[in-house]
């Protein structure tokens, strides 16, 4: 098995790192290609705006109407999961997911787990917590796959291999899988892995999963993908562990066709996925293949914070599509490894901080145009920039009692604080505006000529010689 | 206090923030056509030709030997069958004695597993239905014809009723009453599986079937 590096890194370490994406052209080559590629992808899949905004708004309204009842709906998803025979477990913080897990693993001996596609897997760090315990994790979708042998982590939500070119994997699977000679051909690519990994779903002792949306009325776990490891992982091994966020739940299955519709356009401009896998139990009697045990995992991990607030709630309305990270310019230019959590992009950057905390990720909402585009091209109507504008005044503001983020005031500065307020004082008193006004343009000379960050690529910033006010009155 | 308690006790103490429930059938019917049957064959099968499928029109009458054609097509000499269900009853009746070697899903998987990984060529099953917005195929996978039949040979064919088609995956749902109760597993296919992993590079057969085919079945063709 290999060992990925653990995936979180401090905030302060994300100029660093951003620049040395920036400074690389083959790295800033496939982001801007990939990007360039799935937007145009997603464009195709709405050409109908009308369409699209209206669709848009019914997946908003789903997932406000959920997330409105969601502590009933996860009780009631547990009632008709357990009545189906499916063992639902809950988890406060990630390392109680992977004890969770883990003692599955071990109640049944296991020594290998074969992984689909999980976000959520990536947040908790399941692989190292695996590998400590001596289980072997294997991821099986191509692209995570491709990035666990490289000791790498997902640089893309929906493609985590996206930074790499077909010639860095040609020459990983050459080094790495025996008996394997170098070759680009990406149809050969994919059948090495293939055959790699069909050996191990035979092999398996555990199946992992994540969840796309999980229905309450029916008791059903929903997933989305092309490649089939995922129905592989949910069906081959004898043991099925799905583990999800406790906000992807949906009251209704008629909620999810519409979601379903929202998500594979959005993600990777697909009118629908290869595969959309429901599992409502575990094998049933006479029944010939199947895991015989099935169980659900339901992880908070800061989850229950942003849902305290009715406004950071919106980020959970997110259905994981990557759409906004395909359309920053930000993620763009620096690919998903430089913000050094396992959500990256504008996503990343409003989710991180229920999970991390806002003392360890605050450089992230500060690292935005606030273009919008992100916001425009949201399927669910995050909004996104406001959200990022919220969490940047949370950080910035004087530490409070009662905050309702972890790390509330982490980025407070008591100088930047009183200039803010002088600049208000100023802005909120005619008389006090015209005095400091009319001192800048007299006293105009003595503006420094270096001015901090703004003039490494800029002009520096020098009042007028006359004020507005000065130039009207002579027109008149 | 457990960890579900702790977590119910601060999504409780929440504001609920309650929102009226969206009215999903509307949408639908303000934006999605209804089509003739005609139209949805059209629709699916322009859908699930675009994801790399193969469709043939057959006949009660022909459609076992346009699978024996298919098979032969792609030097195929071996097709694993469930013996519990008309059509593969039908097949094991037919193709042994032309060559084709049937296979059937008679056990659990565990006493063949290492078979069906590593011999096991193509497979033929039902589909339950179809949705002809997406080119989609639902599957129902149960006793006679298990999940693993859809999944691990390289080639699947699937048999489709021409007359099982639906517009979209809700009027599917809604029409079927699948809330009232779903199997074990249930699918919905679109075409074979595929990834775009290696740089955007579309390729097929990633870890399920390298081909789909449909024979879709009606009266004349």
């Amino acid at each position: 098995m290999n060992a990925q590096p653990i995936h979180f890194k401090p905030t302060e370490g994300f100029r660093a790192r951003s620049k040395a994406v920036v400074d690389n052209p083959f790295l800033r080559q496939s982001f801007r290609g990939a990007m360039d590629f799935l937007m145009s992808k997603r464009a195709a899949q709405f050409p109908d705006s009308e369409e699209l905004e209206s669709l848009r708004l019914l997946g908003e309204q789903i997932r406000q109407y959920n997330l409105g009842k969601l502590p009933e709906l996860l009780v009631r998803l547990e009632e008709n999961l357990t009545r189906n025979g499916v063992q639902v477990h809950w988890a406060e913080t990630p390392d109680e997911a992977n004890a969770i897990i883990l003692g599955i693993c071990q109640k049944h001996s296991a020594k290998l787990m074969v992984k689909g596609k999980s976000m959520v897997s990536e947040e908790i760090e399941l692989n190292h917590a695996a590998e400590a315990a001596g289980i072997g994790a294997l991821e099986s979708d191509m692209g995570e796959y491709i990035v666990q042998l490289a000791h790498e982590k997902p640089s893309h939500i929906i493609m985590p291999a996206i930074h790499k070119t077909k010639e860095e994997i040609a020459r990983l699977f050459a080094e790495n899988v025996p008996g394997v000679e170098y070759t680009d051909n990406v149809d050969a690519l994919i059948q090495i892995g293939r055959n790699v990994l069909r050996q191990k779903f035979l092999e398996a002792d555990i199946g992992l999963s994540g969840v796309n949306f999980a229905v309450a009325e029916t008791g059903t776990l929903c997933l989305v993908e092309n490649e089939g490891n995922g129905r592989m992982c949910t069906t081959a091994p004898p043991v099925h562990i799905a583990i999800t966020g406790i906000e992807k739940i949906v009251e209704k299955l008629e909620h999810v066709p519409p979601l379903l519709s929202l998500l594979t356009r959005s993600a990777t401009g697909q009118n629908i996925s290869t595969y959309f896998n429901m599992i409502s139990s575990p094998r049933k009697p006479g029944e010939k293949d199947g895991p015989a045990e099935v169980h659900l995992v339901l992880l908070d991990n800061g989850r229950s914070q942003a849902y305290a607030d009715e406004q950071l709630r919106k980020t959970l309305q997110c259905i994981r599509c990557g759409a906004c990270m395909n359309h920053c310019p930000v993620y763009t230019r620096i690919g998903g490894h430089a913000y050094g959590t396992t959500y990256p992009g504008p996503i990343g950057k409003i989710i991180s901080p229920h999970m991390l905390g806002l003392d360890a990720t605050a450089n992230m909402a500060t690292a935005s145009s606030l273009c919008g585009a992100c916001g425009e091209v949201c399927p669910v109507r995050i909004p996104i920039p406001e959200l990022l504008i919220r969490l940047r005044e949370e950080s910035a503001s004087a530490p409070h009692a009662n905050p309702s983020m972890r790390g509330q005031g982490a980025g407070h500065d008591g100088l930047t604080s009183a200039i803010w307020r002088a600049w208000a004082a100023v802005y909120s008193s005619p008389a006090l505006y015209r005095t400091v006004s009319w001192l800048g343009s007299r006293l105009r000379g003595l503006t420094p000529r270096r001015q901090a960050g703004w003039t490494s690529v800029r002009t520096p910033i020098q009042p007028a010689p006359k004020r507005l006010r000065d130039m009207i009155k002579e027109r008149n | 206090m457990s960890a579900r308690d702790r977590i119910l006790a601060k999504l409780k103490a929440a504001p609920l923030l309650p929102k009226a429930e969206p009215d999903v059938a509307a949408w639908f019917a303000g934006h999605r056509p209804v089509e003739s049957n005609d139209q949805k064959v059209e629709r699916f099968r322009r859908c699930i030709e675009l994801a790399h499928a193969e469709v043939h029109a057959v006949t009660p009458a022909n459609w076992l030997a346009k699978l024996r054609e298919v098979l032969a097509s792609k030097q195929i000499d071996r097709l694993l069958v469930a013996e519990g269900t008309p059509h593969g009853a039908a097949a094991l009746d037919t193709l042994p004695v032309q060559g084709v070697e049937c296979s059937t899903y008679d056990m659990p998987i565990e006493a063949w597993k290492t078979e069906m990984f590593t011999a096991t060529p193509a497979s033929l099953t039902a589909a339950r239905a179809a949705i002809a917005e997406t080119g989609t195929l639902i599957l129902w996978p149960d006793a006679d014809e298990p999940r693993l039949m859809s999944l691990v040979p390289p080639v699947h064919i699937v048999l489709l009723d021409r007359t099982r088609l639906y517009n979209t995956f809700f009027e599917a749902m809604q029409t079927e009453g699948w809330k009232d109760g779903l199997p074990t597993n249930s699918l919905l296919v679109s075409g074979p599986s595929k990834t775009a992993d290696i740089q955007q590079t579309l390729a097929y057969g990633a870890h399920g079937p390298k081909e789909l085919v449909v024979l879709l079945l009606g009266d004349e063709q």
